[in-house]
């Protein structure tokens, strides 16, 4: 146990976690240069092609040090973004201590404090490691400055690189060795080792991540969950190199994998304590802080006879994403499905796409919402995240919605465009800090409703990417609230309906109406949307049909290039919901809630 | 089996029109080896093909070659198939190559049927379009087929090419009806990224008119049209009365069999098609060897099937038979797409009466969306 090492990477985001983590492994030899690739841990297609992380990864780097011995280093890469810090916290409670990156150039971000206080949280030994100084736009002084004054932490123990030129990477792996403590825990207690990861693989089940915090684990151990006491023998442990590698047993103090085969997926769950049926630990290990979704949406299988697929792949999915809540929900328009919860709209956008790549699913998701507040005459309160439970308006006495409050970091210069936005966003009771020369805080009390809806792209465009965001969910607040309705063709589409601000309501209809139509195809009728509050139409627009769209010439040579024309548009179609008459592209129902600006 | 119908695809041309992407090339030295070729891939179908009751000889430009060379191919057709009595046979004309002599001869050897390639009576249009003949050419050439004895001349026309009022289009058609032709095909420009046309409206050199200009232009056309007598009876093509339809062209719309011969012709017969290499050379060589100058096939899934059933029985006015629709494809369409096919009514797009789907002529602009119903 002396010779292991758990720690993670921890950053605001781009400040180059994956970068860092690339060179670490690459130094260890893991993986010899002809293998390599950029961003090795992130081996879903999807975070490659975005270049960011999602999900946590774990790999087991062997280093000899210069002490000569060798050490296991298990490397946990976190994501940066705020709607997963959830993730972070997991991988946290595996770990020791951290590299709390900051980039030269930009300098302490909201991340950098979030992350650094759920590592203090944890108590980990906490390591500043400034990268990107071969910028030309670093500023090493400044953030040394920064480690002092904002983070509180000794400026002294730092550490410097360049993730991208490969400079200062051996100095931190001996830091690593040296600052970072050997994990605690009795290899001959009881064991007690904690879920932190899963995911399900189709030949051998669910394989659970773990992190060993006392005794020992071997292939053959009947082991027990214990949140439900359901038993399996364990067929297989090991670590992770990069890819699963087996071994003789775990014991205390390392992080690896448990394959036990098991099938019953919802067994397995985030934050629960595995121990052994013959000798069990006392009590389960403290588990996860349970996260509360801000934003819900409703999942719902393009065709109606996916529903059950769909059902099944939620339940893996939720293995691998633990934050990810579902239950089963049904729509007028849409037919069965799910009502889901999420931790933000980035959140959102990727389980999509994860539900559509892994498991081949065509799903359509319902406009996001956040959970408001009714309380009604007769006093009882409802809350409700989906506009279809909007109560009788006659009935309610009173509405609330979520309150966030938002912390900002940017150079001062863009202090007024974000200002401008803020209010725009019915953000109130601001306050500004000035944390040093030219750097501004910016903090604001806004709905949360406004800040689902485009906030972060727009702040993000407005601080042309150098200032940072993060919030948190503070309280509800008194509102005035109505339903806005969308009727396609007459027919009212219920997961296009959203609840918004009154003085809203009229620029949210106008904006819906416009977005569909650039987002449902002209098809050969002619399409009337409309938004209507209460009864009342607030806006309209319509999708003038096809007048002419037929080959000029088919005859003998042309008509198998015609077919194949034809097919590809039948699949197209369907990738669209028919509602009524008309096919909506799954497309629609996200962009209603992009403004112009975005 | 109905009877099949026959193409014979002549793959040279004079120059090659910027708009055509219709399998050619310049013809430089001797047609010969080609011909001898092309009869010899006519002696391969026998066991699949017994009889035929049309004969379509196109390209290309079939015209460039002398009509002993078009009456030896229907020799060898005779030699080899039944042809069945009262057939209709058409043979290709270019405007350049209609002279009287020409024409008479084409007649004499058992030619029916001739369609003339005119497109346009504006000689900066035709310019446009890369033609080589000019207005005075393509009026001669009609002269002569009828002064030839050609009692089914069909004329073919372009609409929606850059710089064609609605105006222009208008005269050129009153000018062709001045004729009395008694079959007429009004294409729609159409643009393929492998022509000289296609090219240079990639590289932005000149605008096409818009949606709802070829609209007008397509429904503009078919009102003139009937009103003029014509009967409406596919996407692009009039003719005077039912018995002056291309009975070949029909083949293709109803699935019916056809053979192909010659570079890149297709055929279909018992849901199977098959083309031929797109290139003189490698079909005449592969012809030297004794081998069939196929370059691959496909047979048809019923699915496949089904979607051509549509999208080729929309083309035209008599739409779909669903008894014959149901037996050939093993799918009723009045119960399987009950919904749809209201909706559509509702519209106006189609009827349905009398055991058949009809586009209406609003259906027949957007016959390829109906397909996808």
């Amino acid at each position: 146990m002396e010779h292991i090492r758990n720690f993670s990477i921890i950053a605001h985001i781009d400040h180059g976690k994956s970068t860092l983590a690339d060179r670490l492994i690459q130094h260890t030899g893991v993986v010899n240069d002809r293998n390599f690739k950029d961003q090795i841990l992130d081996n879903m297609e999807i975070e490659r092609e975005r270049g960011i992380t999602i999900k946590s990864q774990a790999i087991c780097l062997p280093y000899k040090a210069r002490d000569g011995k060798t050490y296991a280093l298990n490397l946990i890469d976190t994501p940066g973004h705020v709607d997963f810090s959830y993730e972070v916290s997991r991988s946290l409670a595996s770990c020791e201590g951290v590299l709390l990156l900051i980039d030269a150039a930009q300098g302490v971000q909201a991340q950098t404090l979030a992350n650094l206080y759920l590592a203090m949280e944890h108590d980990l030994e906490i390591i500043p490691v400034i990268n990107k100084i071969d910028l030309p736009s670093a500023d090493v002084e400044r953030v040394i400055g920064q480690i002092e004054t904002e983070l509180g932490l000794d400026a002294d123990s730092h550490l410097q690189c360049s993730a991208k030129e490969g400079t200062g990477i051996e100095e931190i792996l001996e830091t690593v060795v040296r600052r970072i403590p050997p994990p605690a825990g009795d290899p001959a207690a009881p064991l007690a080792a904690l879920i932190f990861d899963a995911h399900y693989d189709p030949f051998r089940g669910t394989v659970i991540y773990c992190r060993i915090f006392a005794g020992q684990l071997k292939a053959g151990d009947i082991i027990r969950l214990m949140f439900n006491n359901a038993l399996y023998r364990v067929e297989e442990v090991g670590h992770f190199l990069l890819n699963r590698e087996k071994r003789q047993n775990l014991s205390a103090g390392e992080v690896g994998y448990i394959i036990a085969g098991v099938k019953t997926v919802s067994d397995v769950r985030t934050g629960d304590t595995i121990t052994l049926e013959n000798r069990p630990c006392e009590k389960p290990l403290p588990g996860f802080k349970e996260v509360k979704p801000v934003v819900y949406a409703s999942i719902y299988p393009i065709a109606s006879d996916d529903y059950e697929d769909l059902a099944d792949s939620l339940e893996k999915f939720k293995l691998n994403d633990a934050s990810f809540i579902y239950q089963k929900d049904s729509s007028v328009a849409l037919g069965q499905g799910f009502r889901c919860g999420f931790l933000g709209l980035l959140h959102l956008d990727i389980v999509q796409e994860r539900l559509e790549r892994e498991y081949d699913l065509s799903i359509i998701l319902s406009v996001p919402s956040v959970r408001f507040r009714f309380t009604l005459k007769d006093g009882a309160v409802l809350e409700v995240d989906n506009p279809a439970h909007y109560p009788d308006p006659i009935a309610i006495a009173k509405s609330e919605e979520p309150y966030i409050r938002a912390v900002m970091m940017m150079p001062d210069r863009y202090l007024g465009a974000v200002m401008k936005l803020c209010m725009e966003k019915r953000g109130a009771n601001s306050t500004l800090t000035y944390t040093g020369p030219g750097r501004a805080e910016l903090i604001f009390e806004m709905p949360l409703a406004e800040v689902i809806y485009d906030f972060y792209d727009r702040f993000k465009s407005v601080t042309q990417g150098y200032g940072s965001f993060d919030y948190d969910v503070i309280d509800y607040r008194e509102s005035q609230l109505v339903l806005l309705d969308i009727l396609v063709n007459g027919e009212k589409v219920d997961a296009l309906s959203q609840i918004v601000h009154r003085e809203r309501a009229r620029a949210r209809g106008l904006q819906a109406c416009e977005r569909l139509k650039e987002e449902i195809p002209r098809q050969m009728f002619k399409i009337a949307i409309q938004g209507v509050i209460g009864g009342e139409i607030i806006s309209r627009t319509t999708i003038s049909p096809f007048r002419k769209d037929v080959t000029a010439k088919c005859y003998g040579g042309d008509i198998t290039r015609k077919r194949k024309l034809l097919e590809k548009q039948k699949k197209g179609k369907k990738r669209m919901k028919m509602i009524g008459s008309v096919s909506i592209p799954q497309s629609a129902f996200l962009a209603v809630l992009k403004s112009d600006a975005s | 089996m109905s009877p099949a119908g026959l193409y014979v695809h002549i793959p040279f041309c004079r120059q090659k029109c910027a708009y055509c992407n219709f399998y050619s090339i310049v013809l430089e030295k001797d047609p010969s080896p080609f011909i001898h070729a092309l009869l010899k891939e006519l002696s391969f179908y026998a066991d699949e093909f017994e009889c035929f009751d049309t004969i379509y000889i196109g390209g290309g430009t079939p015209s460039i070659l002398p009509v002993q060379s078009i009456a030896d191919i229907l020799t060898a057709v005779g030699r080899n198939y039944t042809i069945l009595p009262e057939p209709e046979i058409t043979v290709e004309v270019n405007p350049g190559d209609a002279e009287s002599a020409y024409l008479e001869s084409l007649r004499l050897s058992g030619v029916n049927r001739i369609n003339i390639g005119i497109q346009s009576f504006d000689d900066r249009l035709l310019r446009f379009l890369g033609r080589r003949h000019d207005h005075r050419q393509a009026g001669a050439a009609i002269e002569n087929a009828i002064a030839a004895g050609f009692d089914n001349i069909g004329l073919d026309l372009i609409y929606g090419i850059p710089g064609q009022t609605f105006g222009l289009w208008q005269e050129t058609l009153s000018l062709a009806l001045s004729f009395r032709p008694h079959h007429l095909s009004c294409y729609q420009l159409t643009l393929e990224a492998d022509t000289s046309l296609g090219q240079q409206f990639a590289d932005n050199l000149f605008d096409l008119p818009g949606d709802a200009a070829q609209a007008e232009f397509f429904f503009t056309t078919a009102d003139f049209l009937e009103n003029s007598g014509y009967i409406h009876y596919e996407v692009s093509n009039f003719a005077r009365s039912a018995s002056l339809f291309s009975r070949h062209n029909q083949k293709y719309w109803q699935h019916q069999p056809y053979l192909g011969l010659g570079p890149s012709a297709h055929s279909f017969c018992r849901g199977k098609r098959w083309w031929n290499h797109r290139s003189v050379e490698k079909y005449v060589d592969a012809l030297l060897n004794g081998e069939t100058p196929v370059e691959d096939a496909e047979i048809l899934t019923a699915d496949q099937l089904r979607t051509e059933a549509l999208f080729l029985g929309f083309r035209t006015r008599w739409g779909i038979d669903l008894c014959d629709f149901e037996e050939k494809c093993h799918f009723n369409l009045l119960d399987e797409k009950r919904d749809a096919l209201q909706r559509l009514a509702a519209a106006g797009l189609i009827e349905i009466s009398g055991g058949r789907i009809r586009p209406t002529r609003t259906g027949l602009a957007v016959a390829d969306q109906l397909a996808l119903l």
